[in-house]
């Protein structure tokens, strides 16, 4: 399905298809958490929703997930979005403060999204219209923001019962917990909204060069405001799903370090630091990569001293498989080999 | 005339005013509090605390919040020790950099103490007293309330803090001491949970599924009551009962893990006390009065705290948090 959206695909003899290094690393760490753990992959159905290792891989891994969809386009178009951890920690304050209140679900929900959106908003604005370098742009809200959460819990951790804001995480459809079905929506929306129009090329055409996209007629501002907000609303949905996973705001941890893990998702799905080609697929699949990896890492009974240092060598493995260099070096081994025999 | 008037009375307020101000500050302790900031609630509370324990004992406060940095602290202190306070609260956001500061406050004659964390060793000589819990203590006592729960037999699963804290090391080191005296208690999985709820609960969902739906594990021990909160949740989703399928025991006391334990939810919490203020606060008071040097250090008071008492604690205590 993507590669029809990826023209380079045809021009390159040596790759087989462009998800191979991702597929083949998410397959190989589930067959290692297998043999650590015999039973990862049993699922059984508890309280009507699936249960077991496997499906937690699914379920853990929403938050990184939609962050890492949010992140894409931004990332295509040579930015860089630092301040989604941030976003995360102010909609769950917002969150839970409003499910304090006696307004209903469909309102407190779309008040969240709307605050992700301003988020996002602010981003664009001083990326776009002020031209402040990205990083430093969302730095500015990654500082302040969790500053901003900090001051609407009042430093408390704020918990809540609210029917509307437990049933994201509390529910199922087809026994499948709604956070997945999310997932999948918000990745749906992405697909409509990047390849459905034709905003996800002018991304990408910002990203490779935004003056000569900007001289051809791209409206390259109105391009990247527009994915800072989707950035922004991404990471609001997040914050939602964090939030109402412990039924809570906790606004010194919620997302802290997210945007990492995100931006990595990016990297390992495939998408350049540098801008241009961007796929969702794969860094929906980048952000699975990390989270069979936290799973399994839980299950196995590993020394947590030595969480890190194993996700470390598992995401250079990553990294190396997609590495140019390495590449033209298989591909020139291959020859060699091809023209002894 | 009017005018005359009104300001015969604002001059004449004035006087009343420094001259019972003056009568006062001679014989009310001064003390400068310089805080780290308000990162957790247990640090919220710290300060609430203080600010009690001052007034009770009539001892003027002067508060300074840090906000996580330590050149805040050390101007503060600089100020504290310009205002000639009695005596300088410190709680140090790091262990390393002070000896000059305290240095100057020493030379000022003002005694520090240092409030629920360490400095390095070095600078030892610099302050008056150090107020800290007992973190081993804390876990030992943590797992003495377990083996009697379970008559010294159980399948524990530990969450961990952040790898690497002294607070984890300790709290683990304390708690590992008891279960090596009891050969049929076995931590059968530790992993970190990062001190937050959302990491506690992710940590516990994994630990349930590796142990058979959690029909395996007799009991887990978080190092904070906000994992153990998280992994509360996590045992409900398995279809666990927690507190009976799984005991649930941690160390903090906030208040969210007293109404767990209202609820019957969590089993036992040991209390690391935010009151560090008042024994610092009567050891100050002694010193002034008849010169007794305090010791180097005061260890806080650590109680286990029950469901009995549960309900009373959490009214008690959310206003704190």
């Amino acid at each position: 399905m993507k590669q029809s959206s990826d023209p380079m695909s045809s021009k390159k003899p040596f790759r087989v298809f462009r998800g191979l290094p991702q597929l083949s690393m998410l397959v190989l760490i589930l067959i290692i958490n297998v043999i650590n753990s015999p039973s990862f992959f049993n699922v059984t159905i508890q309280d009507g929703r699936l249960f077991g290792s496997i499906i937690d891989v699914f379920y853990r891994g929403v938050p990184v997930a939609i962050l890492a969809l949010g992140m894409t386009p931004v990332i295509a178009t040579g930015g860089i979005d630092l301040s989604v951890g941030a976003v995360i920690a102010i909609a769950g304050a917002v969150t839970a403060s409003l499910a304090q209140t006696d307004l209903a679900g469909w309102q407190i929900i779309s008040l969240v999204l709307m605050t992700g959106l301003a988020c996002g908003l602010w981003n664009g604005l001083l990326v776009a219209w002020l031209g402040i370098q990205p990083f430093v742009a969302t730095l500015i809200l990654m500082v302040s923001g969790r500053g901003m959460a900090q001051m609407i819990t009042e430093g408390k951790i704020l918990t809540f019962t609210n029917p509307a804001v437990d049933f994201i995480s509390r529910s199922a459809f087809l026994t499948v917990p709604t956070a997945i079905i999310i997932m999948l929506a918000v990745l749906l929306m992405g697909w409509v909204l990047l390849r459905g129009t034709a905003l996800g090329m002018f991304v990408e055409a910002t990203g490779i060069n935004r003056v000569a996209s900007t001289n051809v007629g791209v409206k390259t501002g109105a391009v990247l405001t527009t994915v800072y907000m989707w950035c922004g609303f991404c990471a609001a949905i997040a914050g939602l799903i964090i939030t109402s996973d412990i039924r809570g705001a906790d606004a010194n941890n919620a997302g802290l370090w997210l945007e990492m893990d995100a931006i990595l998702a990016v990297v390992i799905g495939g998408t350049s630091l540098l801008g241009g080609r961007f796929s969702l697929g794969f860094s929906l699949l980048g952000a699975l990569i990390i989270q069979a990896m936290n799973t399994g890492i839980l299950v196995s009974g590993f020394k947590p001293e030595l969480n890190y240092i194993v996700k470390a060598l598992v995401v250079l493995a990553v990294l190396c498989a997609q590495s140019p260099a390495l590449r033209i070096f298989m591909a020139k081994l291959g020859q060699k080999r091809r023209a002894a025999s | 005339m009017k005018l005359l008037k009104m300001c015969l009375v604002v001059v004449s307020l004035v006087v009343l005013m420094a001259v019972s101000n003056v009568a006062f500050s001679a014989d009310k302790l001064v003390v400068g509090f310089s805080q780290i900031g308000a990162e957790s609630g247990w640090r919220s509370a710290e300060t609430k605390v203080t600010y009690q324990e001052a007034d009770k004992r009539g001892v003027e406060l002067k508060f300074s919040d840090a906000q996580q940095k330590q050149e805040n602290q050390i101007k503060a202190i600089r100020a504290f020790v310009a205002q000639e306070v009695d005596a300088i609260f410190l709680a140090p956001v790091v262990e390393t950099g002070w000896t000059t500061v305290l240095k100057e406050a020493k030379e000022a004659g003002i005694p520090v103490f240092l409030l629920d964390r360490l400095i390095e060793d070095k600078d030892v000589d610099l302050y008056t007293s150090a107020i800290v819990s007992d973190q081993v203590l804390e876990g030992r006592l943590a797992a003495e309330w377990l083996a009697e729960a379970t008559g010294g037999k159980a399948n524990i699963v530990e969450l961990q803090g952040t790898v690497g804290a002294s607070v984890t090391n300790n709290r683990k080191k304390g708690f590992e001491e008891v279960v090596a005296q009891h050969p049929d208690m076995k931590i059968i999985h530790s992993q970190s949970g990062d001190f937050t709820r959302s990491k506690g609960k992710e940590v516990m969902e994994s630990f349930i599924k590796a142990e058979n739906g959690g029909k395996n594990i007799t009991a887990m021990y978080a190092h904070n009551d906000d994992m153990a909160i998280g992994a509360i949740q996590a045992i409900k989703e398995a279809g666990l009962i927690p507190g009976k399928d799984i005991l649930v025991v941690s160390i903090d006391g906030v208040p969210d893990i007293f109404k767990a334990m209202a609820d019957g939810e969590a089993n036992a919490t040991v209390e690391l006390t935010p009151n560090m203020a008042g024994p610092a606060l009567d050891a100050l008071i002694k010193f002034k009065a008849d010169g007794v040097a305090p010791p180097k250090v005061i260890q806080t008071e650590t109680k286990v705290y029950l469901p009995d008492t549960a309900q009373a604690e959490y009214d008690r205590r959310k206003e704190l948090y």
